[in-house]
Order: structure tokens, then sequence, then C-alpha cells
């Protein structure tokens, strides 16, 4: 089994610098690119079908695809989004920490790609292992002539800086994360325009992922064709998988794309840690929708999640377990949202905190019966397009599946006028 | 036009709008806060939401919010959709989550776009059972009330605050529902647009702290359509009374001018109506003290020669009711020589047909502007408004590629970024405008008129060329030059402020030398007072020309015409007029130096309390509507008591209906250039269905209680014979015609957002044509003097300083300064001088120096503008305790510590 | 406005650094808050009003964009700082018996400081270190695995 994105990242051993990553092919692809077209490698990218791995999913070589070419923009920029701050997910800390380079050749591809001049990794505060290595990274990479004017005297010219944010899970939104690269709030920008067309400054923009930015080497080594075959099912590539929660081994493992969730819970965590039962998990970070017990054999692709009522999100999964309430687990998570919300669209400011106080009345016993029915109100009104972003949309992910598959321990709460758990 | 279908309707609509306008302008109720047809669209509060389908045989649909959708063509929607109409009633439920209810100690109420928007979603029941939370209000200065937690967070007051107006001290704080609109802490608003906050904020968090002084709900008001009093531009105002005391001023909507926003002076200058100290009864001081008035005046006004003065601030009915009174010879206009001169210059240019005169409207669309000897945001505010919209044409031309529609608000900012048009401003000192000027040149006036005339010199070089510029003028001029020739909606603004002719001809010089190239400049002139122009327009002699007069005249009697003439001149000129004069009858509502100095000193009506006609700096002739009848039968319009005076002197019957109708009438036959004036607003005699327009809403409440205390059975309303408004709340219901427009009400739409049912379309023109009547056709030719030659460069006096006038929104304007909010945001009396000539007067910031003015000596505390050249002194213009320069004016400065 | 307080000349070199990658001073806004948060512990009224000007807005400005994000302390701080992750895994793996536990140690509660200066306590969104769970910060330290047994030695560090 390949392991690209992880083949050379070892936590026994300090990570790899310049040299050794050149000595295990680094760079390698960088150099092929530079032969190549700009459009031929958006192409080879876009034909790998390679999804974004924030959560979205989106084919990152189309994406690409809609940055105008035309001369017409001297400025374009290329961001990382680094800002991992979805509850429940930890890969990209683990890819940046196991091997900065891989990520910041990625980066230099797809800048040169869309032909941007400037590129910025957006990392999480939080993060500040990553950040030393980074920014040791990144000295390294403009000494030996990666990154700066003229690179490899080939006249392409690309900088590269490290911004590391103040703390707002909206920052992870691409377009709140460029107001916040422009010194500004990070609420949300309306869509149209995008930011390929208007981006960082007003300028041409394009935001990935660091899993996503981190496969563009290997895409480029070994061509679309191999990207495909090492999926499983219906995507390509391989997957960054991580478990959390009561589980005997929690972590993080490199798999091909479409899995089994059973896979993943059983052979990787271990199973259930002892004394601990499985009631259902959140498969791709706290925005996704609950999967359960009939779940457990369905492959980890974005169809076939989707296909079993959620999503596939970032890929890491948050176990529910039997010694967990789903209504202070649910509450857990609405509170986040709410605290996380930017204030800027009505639904998502009064919706949530109201979703929130409703949880937690229940939780404390003080729920109504009625209480059931306005929650599903909210599940139903704050959907996708009638809130200003998706933020409290995946909010409600988590909830309307609880009260799909959990309603029964909601309805104790209210009927025992207390937590059954507490 | 494009098809689209609403609810299975077609209608044919206008492409590159959004939905929501396009649904108001199609007479539909569809909910909105964030939306501004001034501001465009954000998509942040989410209420406006429709469905949207795919085709015709689409039965689902998802939804999508109105204003940030845009018209297609064979779009299907639907506003009635249960969906859609659900969503909409649960985001008012979310955003009455934590609105207070407090409706009735609420300001707003009655006139509240929330109430409004709640009502009309059908949400009625809210099932939020947990506490709200609360905020701490700021103190936010003498013009704005704050109230936190009404807010729901639409973000227009700091869409309107900053992005519109520039504001700087107004934001938004925190984030999800916790978000805060104030400043940083608190403190007096700096924007001198801030008052708009009050009808931009969709409920009540920010009211108008004057009105909240005696406060009277919307419905109970009386109101007019008015224009306001306090500078030359003529913005349009809807005027409220109640117990006979003028309670609040609102924008009055008119497409051509002010559009949906007017300054702060304009809003909150009219407690001067309300003053207690003001002339209320008639006072007699001559001999015949014994005799009652009118046989006193009969006696005045047959006993001799007439010379009648004239008030810039005066309607153009009262100034030719004395023009009649006195005789066309022995009327002047009651302003110093040199304003005269230099309206008259301004005038002879607009009359030209050179020039394009621009309205207000029109400003905003310049793409490249040259300020010369102006600072708007202190003459002429509005106009500074309209000017930072202008720089955003330009850039926003640029970006017309990239498919991004003008009303997606935020993503046009964001493309936009900091980027401006062209605005150069010359001024001695700088100018709030500067942070959005893409160059400056701070010089003396003279300068500032050779920077004009180097300009028009690069533009054609036929004109003549100054000599020894220095470099940086130079360089400037020739950028200007180069920018104007290239631009394709040239904009001079330019005008009276620093009472300098030179600045006046190189403006023209400069539209000249563009119109050689076939390019038509705008030309907008800033002129000191509300009817300057109108006044200037009868073309009669100077005050100087009759101070002449009377020495040599033989008058025995001055009629004055709300005029406080110890403004116009030094101290003593002004005495030695007065005392030429066996009697002087001054006509005033304002108790000052002249009305203290007059024998008969007749009370006369406020805007507020007659009619008029106003004539703008564009020669936009607009009619003001008394608002209510003062309760004292000696308070009338100065052209009813003119018009009486002429009664009583020729012994004439009185006229007894259509007296004003019957004045302009006679004013345009006597005065041809006026043509146009008499249809400004409809006639006295205009009904609809035989109907009177009310100026009371019809929710106006106890008429039959409010003077119980003074009598019990209801007093015959007074009749109006001057108008076609009724002052009660009977009468037409409709809509009436838009220069009769009192007050905005719709069913539904108690809020002045029911504005866009009396337009054309949403944002567009007001049904019928926005009001008002260009005077510029008319055929007159004033004499003109074009031939100026170019003034020699300023060079600093060693014993002399030369002063500029410098203007002050708050303060410089004569009768908005009596409000006390107004008067507390005006500048105390000072002397601004450049550290350099400090220096060399060994004086210092904040430390006294004697200026000696001809024989005026004042006493000032100096403060330091280091932009402002070498040599000249600034003094705040008009200022009350600052009275009687005549400008350009020169003064000797001591230092009498050292 | 004249700030009573000023930046000193490091804060505005490292400021300065931050202003010449971006097209506009303003833009630098949240950098100069973190500069200065670094040096100063907290923004204080007049830090702000210090940076304000040296970026050229307006305190408002400045505060609207401070004031949006967690991480910047307007409130002072007591000398060493506890984020303590208040997100999922965390609640699974029971956080809130760690924050129990810090509590009865120390004294405070969310959002609140010792009395002696030496801690202040934040709850913090997730860490990004979920299959250690429950985990929490210190200053810039990453403290993982967190059980009772391990806290009051981690707490221990710290004075």
């Amino acid at each position: 089994m390949e392991t690209p994105l992880t083949q050379h990242i070892s936590f026994d051993r300090p990570c790899y610098n310049l040299r050794d990553y050149e000595k295990n092919g680094g760079y390698q692809a960088f150099r092929k690119a530079l032969s190549l077209s700009p459009e031929s490698i958006t192409n080879t990218v876009q034909a790998s079908d390679l999804k974004g791995r924030g959560g979205a999913g989106f084919n990152t070589g189309m994406k690409w695809s809609f940055v105008p070419m035309n001369g017409h923009y001297p400025v374009k920029y290329l961001i990382a989004n680094a800002d991992e701050m979805e509850p429940g997910t930890f890969k990209d800390r683990m890819l940046m920490e196991g091997n900065p380079h891989q990520l910041i050749e990625g980066m230099i591809i797809s800048a040169f790609a869309i032909q941007a001049n400037i590129s910025y990794i957006f990392l999480r505060w939080a993060y500040k292992k990553a950040g030393r290595l980074l920014t040791h990274a990144i000295g390294e990479a403009y000494a030996a002539g990666y990154l700066g004017k003229n690179i490899l005297g080939t006249g392409y010219n690309l900088e590269m800086y490290l911004h590391t944010g103040v703390g707002r899970y909206i920052c992870g939104e691409e377009t709140a994360l460029l107001n916040a690269l422009e010194g500004k709030r990070a609420t949300p920008r309306a869509k149209p325009p995008f930011p390929q067309v208007s981006g960082l400054f007003g300028k041409p923009t394009i935001v990935n992922n660091v899993e996503t930015l981190c496969n563009i080497p290997h895409i480029i080594n070994n061509g679309p064709d191999w990207f495909k075959s090492l999926g499983k099912g219906n995507d390509a590539g391989t997957k960054i998988y991580g478990v959390s929660g009561r589980v005997k081994r929690p972590g993080l493992w490199e798999l091909p794309m479409g899995v089994s969730m059973r896979e993943l819970i059983e052979d990787c965590a271990g199973g259930m840690a002892n004394g601990y039962r499985f009631r259902g998990a959140l498969p791709g970070g706290a925005s996704t929708d609950f999967l359960v017990e009939e779940h457990l054999d369905i492959n980890l692709d974005y169809k076939s999640v989707a296909a079993a009522g959620s999503r596939l999100g970032t890929g890491t999964m948050i176990i529910l377990d039997d010694h967990t309430c789903p209504v202070g687990f649910v509450h857990n998570l609405e509170h986040f949202f709410a605290q996380e919300s930017c204030g800027w669209c009505t639904p998502c400011r009064e919706g949530l905190p109201w979703t929130e106080k409703i949880l937690l009345s229940i939780e404390r016993g003080e729920g109504r019966p009625e209480d059931l029915q306005l929650l599903e109100t909210h599940t139903r009104l704050l959907g996708p397009g009638n809130t200003f972003c998706a933020l409290a949309p995946g909010a409600m992910e988590p909830l309307q599946s609880a009260l799909k598959y959990f309603r029964e321990d909601f309805e104790k709460h209210i009927d025992q006028k207390k937590c059954p758990w507490r | 036009m494009v098809r689209i279908y609403i609810d299975q309707k077609p209608y044919d609509v206008k492409p590159g709008k959004n939905l929501l306008e396009t649904c108001l302008t199609l007479g539909l109720d569809l909910p909105y806060f964030c939306w501004h047809p001034a501001m465009g669209s954000v998509g942040a509060c989410r209420q406006c939401a429709v469905k949207l389908f795919k085709d015709e045989n689409d039965k689902t649909g998802r939804l999508v919010m109105a204003c940030m959708e845009g018209v297609r063509d064979n779009m299907y929607l639907s506003v009635n959709d249960t969906v859609a109409h659900d969503f909409r009633s649960q985001n008012i439920e979310w955003l009455m989550s934590n609105h207070p209810h407090d409706c009735a100690v609420c300001d707003e109420g009655g006139s509240c776009h929330l109430q409004d928007m709640t009502v009309m979603t059908g949400h009625a029941y809210r099932r939020f059972r947990f506490p709200k939370r609360t905020y701490q209000n700021q103190y936010l200065g003498p013009f704005l009330h704050h109230e936190m937690n009404r807010c729901i967070q639409c973000y227009r007051c700091v869409r309107f605050y900053k992005d519109y107006a520039g504001g700087k001290d107004l934001d938004v704080f925190a984030a999800h529902n916790h978000v805060y609109f104030g400043r940083e802490k608190d403190g007096v608003l700096e924007n001198e647009f801030s008052g708009n906050l009050a009808e931009v904020c969709p409920t009540g968090v920010f009211t108008d702290k004057t009105l909240r002084e005696h406060y009277t709900r919307k419905w109970d008001m009386t109101m007019a359509p008015s224009v306001c009093q306090h500078c030359s531009l003529g913005c349009n105002i809807i005027a409220g009374e109640r117990y006979g005391a003028l309670r609040q001023i609102t924008n009055r909507f008119n497409g051509a001018v002010n559009g949906y926003f007017i300054c702060d002076r304009g809003r909150y200058g009219y407690e001067f109506v309300n003053d207690p100290g003001r002339v209320r009864q008639p006072v007699i001081r001559s001999e015949k003290e014994g005799r009652n008035l009118f046989e006193n005046l009969s006696g005045i006004l047959t006993e001799g020669k007439l010379i009648g003065i004239g008030s810039p601030r005066a309607s153009l009915e009262a100034n030719f009711a004395l023009r009649r009174l006195v005789g066309e010879a022995h009327f002047y206009q009651g302003i110093p020589e040199n304003e005269a001169l230099l309206l008259r210059k301004i005038l002879a240019i607009q009359h030209s047909g050179h020039m394009y005169t621009p309205s207000l409207k029109e400003t905003e669309y310049a793409d490249v502007t040259l300020v010369l000897g102006e600072d708007p945001t202190n003459s002429a505010p509005r106009l500074a408004l309209a000017l930072r919209q202008a720089v955003r044409i330009k850039p926003l031309e640029k970006i017309a590629g990239a498919n991004i529609p003008l009303w997606n608000d935020a993503a046009v900012r964001e493309m936009i970024q900091d980027e401006k048009g062209e605005l150069f401003i010359a001024y001695p000192v700088n100018t709030k405008l500067d942070e959005v000027a893409s160059g400056t040149l701070h010089a003396a006036p003279e300068d500032i008129a050779r920077l004009g005339f180097a300009i028009a010199h690069y533009i054609d070089d036929s004109a003549p060329e100054p000599q020894g510029m220095d470099a940086r003028a130079l360089e400037s001029a020739r950028r200007m030059a180069d920018l104007l020739k290239r631009a394709e909606r040239p904009l001079i603004v330019s005008g009276t402020s620093l009472f300098n002719e030179d600045i006046i001809q190189a403006a023209y010089q400069i539209g000249q030398a563009l119109e050689k190239g076939e390019k038509k400049a705008a030309m907008c002139f800033v002129m000191p007072e509300c009817n300057s122009a109108g006044l200037a327009m009868m073309q009669a002699p100077s005050l100087a020309m009759a101070m002449k007069a009377a020495e040599t005249g033989n008058f025995a009697t001055a009629v004055i015409l709300e005029n406080d003439l110890y403004r116009r001149a030094e101290r003593s000129e002004i005495d030695r007029f007065l005392n030429a004069f066996k009697n002087t009858i001054v006509l005033d509502h304002q108790e000052n130096d002249t009305a203290r100095m007059a024998t008969v000193l007749i009370p006369t009506a406020t805007f507020a309390e007659g009619e008029g006609t106003l004539v703008n700096n564009e020669e936009r002739a607009q009619r003001f509507f008394q608002v209510f009848m003062p309760k004292n039968e000696h308070i009338r319009e100065s052209w009813r008591w003119l018009d009486e005076f002429r009664q009583f002197r020729d012994g004439t019957k009185p006229d007894e209906l259509r007296e004003l109708d019957n004045l302009l009438e006679e004013l345009v036959r006597a005065m041809p250039q006026f043509k146009g004036a008499e249809m400004a607003a409809p006639l006295s005699d205009f009904r609809i269905n035989g109907q009177r327009i009310p100026r009371e809403p019809h929710r106006f409440s106890g008429r039959t209680a409010m003077l119980a205390n003074v009598a019990v059975s209801e007093p015959k309303p007074p009749e109006d014979t001057d108008s076609p408004l009724s002052f009660t709340m009977e009468g037409y219901r409709g809509m009436p015609p838009a220069p009769l427009t009192p007050f905005y009400w719709s069913p539904g739409w108690n809020s002045g957002q029911s504005v866009h049912k009396y337009q054309s379309e949403a944002g567009g023109p007001l049904r019928g044509g926005d009001p008002g009547v260009r005077l510029l056709g008319g055929g007159i030719h004033f004499s003109n003097g074009f031939q100026s030659a170019i003034p020699s460069a300023f060079e600093r006096q060693e014993n002399e300083m030369a002063l500029v006038p410098l203007a002050h929104i708050f303060g410089s304007d004569e009768l908005s300064v009596l409000s006390p909010a107004v008067e507390g945001r005006a500048p105390r009396p000072y002397l601004a001088l450049n550290s350099l000539d400090a220096e060399r007067l060994h004086t210092a910031e904040g430390a006294v120096l004697r200026m000696r003015i001809g024989d005026q000596v004042f006493d000032l505390p100096v403060i330091l503008k280091n932009e402002l050249p070498e040599g000249l002194a600034g003094l705040p213009y008009n200022l009350t305790s600052l009275l009687g320069i005549t400008w350009p004016a020169k003064g000797i400065l001591t230092n009498t510590t050292s | 406005m004249i700030a009573q307080e000023t930046l000193t000349p490091e804060e505005m070199a490292e400021i300065d650094h931050e202003i010449a990658l971006v097209p506009m001073r303003r833009a630098a806004a949240i950098e100069a808050l973190k500069i200065v948060q670094h040096h100063r512990g907290w923004i204080s009224d007049d830090s702000l009003q210090a940076i304000a000007g040296y970026l050229e807005i307006s305190p408002e400005e400045l505060d609207s964009v401070a004031t949006f994000y967690n991480l910047v302390f307007r409130r002072p701080v007591g000398r060493n700082v506890i984020l303590l992750c208040d997100s999922i895994s965390c609640y699974v793996m029971g956080y809130e018996k760690i924050y129990g536990q810090i509590r009865d140690r120390l004294g405070i509660s969310f959002g609140q400081t010792t009395s002696d200066g030496r801690f202040t306590l934040l709850p913090n969104a997730c860490l990004g270190t979920c299959d250690h769970a429950p985990a929490l910060m210190i200053n810039n330290e990453l403290f993982r695995d967190l059980t009772e047994e391990n806290l009051d030695e981690i707490l221990d560090r710290y004075h």
C-alpha cells in the first residue's frame, strides 16, 4: 500500500530538512513542473481528480482553471489554508510537523500553475511547532533558490510568507481567511465573485487546504493515473484519516480513499476502548452528520458518505460512545459553532445561540416537549443558501442527525427532567 | 427589458438590477433590512428571501436572497411561496430573540422599519424563552441617542458611516451574537453626516437626540415639504411640528439634489424656530409710541422715501415684495459689494451657455474633479458627500469587466480597495476631503487662482500663462490639465467662500479652455446662503451701494428684510447707515443687533411658519411650505407683511385669496429671469378629487383633546390660502405630487423607508420627476467681467497679515448655530497661523494675539496650522462673536503679552 | 489624538517589517496587534491608540479587528495563560474533570486570573491534537493526554 503523503514522516526522528528531503526525491516534482506549461499542470491536477481535502471536496484542478491567465492580472496569490480548527481535526498539523517541505513544494508548484508571485501559509496560532518548522523550511527553500526572484534561473518569482492567525474558526472559510489576511474582521464574503477572480486585496487568488497541496508534488511526479489508482472506489488518491474519542488507539493513518469505516475504527484504531460501546461517529469533523452502527461498512469516500447522509469532510472521525450523553455531545458542538459565528448574518448569529440554549436547557433537565420541534425547525431553516456561508448549515448537520438517531435520548431528558448520564 | 415571472405572473423589468429592487419597483412588499438603495446589497440580514426556480417546470426551487440575485431573462420566482414566507417570518423571530420590544418607549415607534417588516412577515408569537443579551449604551454627542439593545445587526450604520460618508469613529466590535456598533469609547461622533444614522438605522438604536427633547410620534406631527435654509445647496427636507414647536427635520428625497442624505447642520439647525428669545411681537420704538402698530406703520410708510434692504436668507417672494414696496430703484441686496460682485460673476458664467451647471446628484458622477478655493465639507456639506462618491467612479469603470454588478457593494469595495479617482483640492488649509484627494495645494487665494489660470493655460495654450509659479504648483497644474482634458465628465467646484474674484475667473477660464477642446465642463459654484442665487438674480445693487444712496438719497425710512446688517460690514459703518434714517423698519424672526436698532420691529415667520421659494446654487427654484400656523397672529411671512405695508401706504384693497400665487405671478412678470419659479410646486388651487393634501397622517391623535386645557370645544382648524395643503388629517389619501409630499407613508410602510413607493423605481427619481425648476433657461444677460488679469503671486507682508475666512459647518451659518446642539459643535473664535509666523510674533498655540482690522480689534487665541502659507492668518468665518469683517481683509497682529 | 503610550523602537521595527509585506499599512493590523501583545502581554486602550496611530487608522477601526478575534487580549492577563480545549474530542475524553481540577486548584473559572497574577484561564476551541485529548496549552507549550495525576505537575512548572 502506497502512502505518498506520509512516507517520509516519522516522529521518532527530527523531520527532514531540505537536504534530507531532496535526497528522498524532494523538489524533483517542482523541477519537472518548471519544464511544463502552467496550463498543463492545471490539466494534470484536474485529470487526477484530486478533491479539496479541507471539507468541501471540489476538484482542485478545476478550481485553478478559473484563475484568469490572460496576463491582465499582474498580481495573483496562492494561499495554503493551514488554519485547521474544525473540532476533531488534526491531520494538517501532522503533515506540517512531519514534512514541512512537502507542503512548500506543493505550494510552489501550485503557485507556478496559476502564475502567482506571492504565497501565504495561513497557520493556526496554536500550531507552534509547525510554525517553527515551516519558518525554518521556508528559509531553506529561499536559500536553495526554490523561492525568491528568478527561481532556478527560470525568471519565475515567488515570495512565501507565514501568517499565523489569532483564533477564529471562521478563518477556515476561504473568503473569511482572505479578510483576515487583509488585516480585517474575518467575515466571509459573498460568492460570486469567487476568490479566483477577486480574492486577496481584490486580486485573483487560490486557497487550498494543506493536505490538498501536499498531494501536488506526487501527482506531478507520478501522473494522474497513478493518483487515481491509489483510491479504492469512487475517489482518487490517499487520504489522511483520523479517529478520536474512546477507541483503543486514537490517531491518524494514510489510507486509500474509500477505506471502510469499520476498517478504520477496528483495524487502525483498535476498536472501542474497553467498557465502551460504539453509538455513532461524525465522519469528518464537527460539522458532519452522525453515522451509526448500520453505516459501519460504508466506504469513506465523498460519494458513499454522502449517500449515507453525511459528508466525508476532513476525514477525521469523532466517536460517540455509550458513556457520553448525545445531548451534551451536541450541545458542546453547538456551543462551539455559536461562539464561532462571525455575527454577519441573522440566522447564524441568532439561530445558533438559540439552539445552544435549548440544548443546554434539555441537558439540564429543563427541556420542554416543543423544544424538539423548534430544534428541527432550526436544522431545516439554517440550511445551505439560507445563511451567508456554510458555518451554520455545517453546525446543523450533527444536530439534525442526532435528532434522528438519538431522539429517544433527547426525549428521556425531557421526560425525566434530568440528564440520564449525570 | 427582460421578462421575469413572479408567482406565475409575467413582468417586463429593467436588467442589471437585483431582485429586491425589482420587486419593490413592481410594488411588491418584500421585507429587507441591510439593503439600502444608495448603498447596495451585502446579503447580511437574510430578510428578503424568495424562492427561485430553475425553469417553469421546477416546482421545488431554492431560497435565494433577492438582494444578492441579479435579474436575468426568463427567471421564475415566488415571493408568496410558503417556504420563503416561513423563512422570512422565522428570520424576524431570530432578530426578535434579542430585541427588547420596548416600542412603547422607543423613539422609533411608529416610524420603525423593524416594526413594519415584522408585521409584514406575519411573525407574531415568540418562542425564545431565554434571557436576552444586553449592552451598555454610549454617549455619542448632542445629535444622536444610542440604545444598543434594540440593534438587529444589519450593519447599515457602519456601512453608511464608514463606507459611504468616510467616518472613522464608528465601527462594529466583537463577534457572534455579541457584535456591537458604536465608538471605541464614549464621545462625540465626528462625521458631519452622523444624523443620517437615525434614518439609516431600521430601528431605534440611533435616534435623533434633539427630537427626544420634545418628543412626538411621527403620526402625531403636522408636517410639510420644506427646503433646508442653512447653505446654498437647497437640500429637501421634511419638517414636523406639534403644539407650536418644530420638532424634527428629516430627509426628503430629491433624486436630483440630496437623494437620501442631508448633513447635520441641516438636520439639527432648526431650533432657531423654537428659540425663546425670538421676535414674536411687534416692537415700536418711535416717538409716537402711544399709537398702535398700524397707525404707526401707516404714518412711517407715507412719511417719505423708502429704501429696501433685501436678504439672501429670505425667500424670493419676500425680497420681491420688498422690491415692490420700495420700488426697483430703491431695492438693494443687503450683502457686501464684493459678495455681490462674485455672485454676479457666477451667474454670468452659469447663464453664458458655455458651461454646464450640474445638479448636486450629477456631481457624484464626475470622473475628474478640481476644487478651487472651497472646503465643501464646511461650506456646502452635502456636496462633500457627493464628491466622496465621485472619487469611486473611475475605479468602478475599471472593474466593469469583472462582471460584478454595482449593487454588490461588498464585492465592489473589495475589488476597488483603496483606489480612488482624481480629485484635486486647492484651499489655504487642510480640508476633510483631502483624505480622498489625489492631490492638494495649500495656498493663498491669489495663488489658488494662479493655479487655476495655469491649468487653463496647459489645457489651451492660448489662455494666458501665469509667470513665476513654483515648481510644485506647476507640476500640479500640468497634471490636472492633462487629467481634465482626458476626463469624460470633468467637474470644477469653486465658489464664494474665499471672497476672491480671480478664483472664479480662473475656474471659468478652465471651463472655457475645455470647451475649446469640445468638452463641456461641469461648473459647480458654492454660494454663501440659501437664497443667494435668487437674490443675486434680481440684479439689485449691494449694501455698499445702499450706504452711498443713503448719504445722498434723502430717504426717510429703511425697510430691512431678515438681515442682520452687522454681519455684513463694520459696526461703525452700519451704525452710520442706520442713523441716516428717521425710521428703520426691521422684519425678522431673530433678535439681533439690527433688530435692536429698529424703530419698528416686525415679527416674521420662519421657514416653518410660512411659504416661499428659494433658488439654490444650481439655480433650482424650490418651494418650501408652511408647517404650522403660529399661535400668534403677528407672526406672518415677510412677504405678507410687506404686501400689507403696500396696501396701507397705497390704500388698496387687500387680495383675499391666492396671495402667494399672485405674488409669484407678478414676480415672474416683473423679472422674466424667474420664469418657471411659479411652477416649482402646484398652485394653491390645486386639488386631487377636490381634496387638499393633508399635512397630518391619518393616525394623528388628540385633535379634540390637545387644546382642551385652553378650551373644551375644538377650535376651527386654520385655513391655508397659499397652498394646496391642509392643516388637518383630512384630505386626499393617495400619493401627492412630489413637491407637495409632506411625509412618506404607505400601507404597511410607516417609516421613511416607504419612500420607494413614491419613486418611479426603487432608488430612482420621484414619480412625476424630482421637484424644483431650473431657471437657467431664463433669457437674461448679466454684465460679465471676464477680463480680469492674472493676479500676482501672494507675498508675505512684514507688518500685516492677509486674512482668510475659514468656513465651519457648525458655526459659520447664522441661524443653525442658534440650535444648542449645533452651537455645542461650533469652534470657539481662533486665529490660525503657520508656526513660523507664530515664531515671528513670539507666540504659541493657545496664546492670545490682538488683531486689528481697520477700526476693529479682536483678541484671539492662536492655533497652529502649518499647512497655512506664511503671511496668511485664518479666521473662522461668520462666527457670531467675530462679525463685521469685510472680506477679503487684512489685519495687523500684535502680541500684547510680550 | 495623542496616544499616552508610544510604541517601542523594537515594536515599530517589527511592525514595519510586516507593513512592508502588504499593499497598505492597515493590512498589517492583526500582525501589529500580535507584536504588541507579544511584548506587553495584552492590548490596553493606550496600546490600541498607539498602534492605530502608527497604522494611520482610527482606534475604532483597529478595535473592530482586535475584538473580533479570540486571542487578542483586550484585558490584562496573568503571567501564564492557560488555554484549555473545550471542544468535542476533549469533551468526550473528559476535559470537564480537568477544568474542575484547575478550578479547585487555582480558584479561577474561565475568563479569570488568579489574585497573584500567576495564571489566567481561558477556554479554547479545538487545539488539533484530538488523538491525545484532553489537552491544554500554557503560553506556547502544548500538553496532551492530561490526567488528574499529571495536571498538578504541569501547573507547578509555571510561576
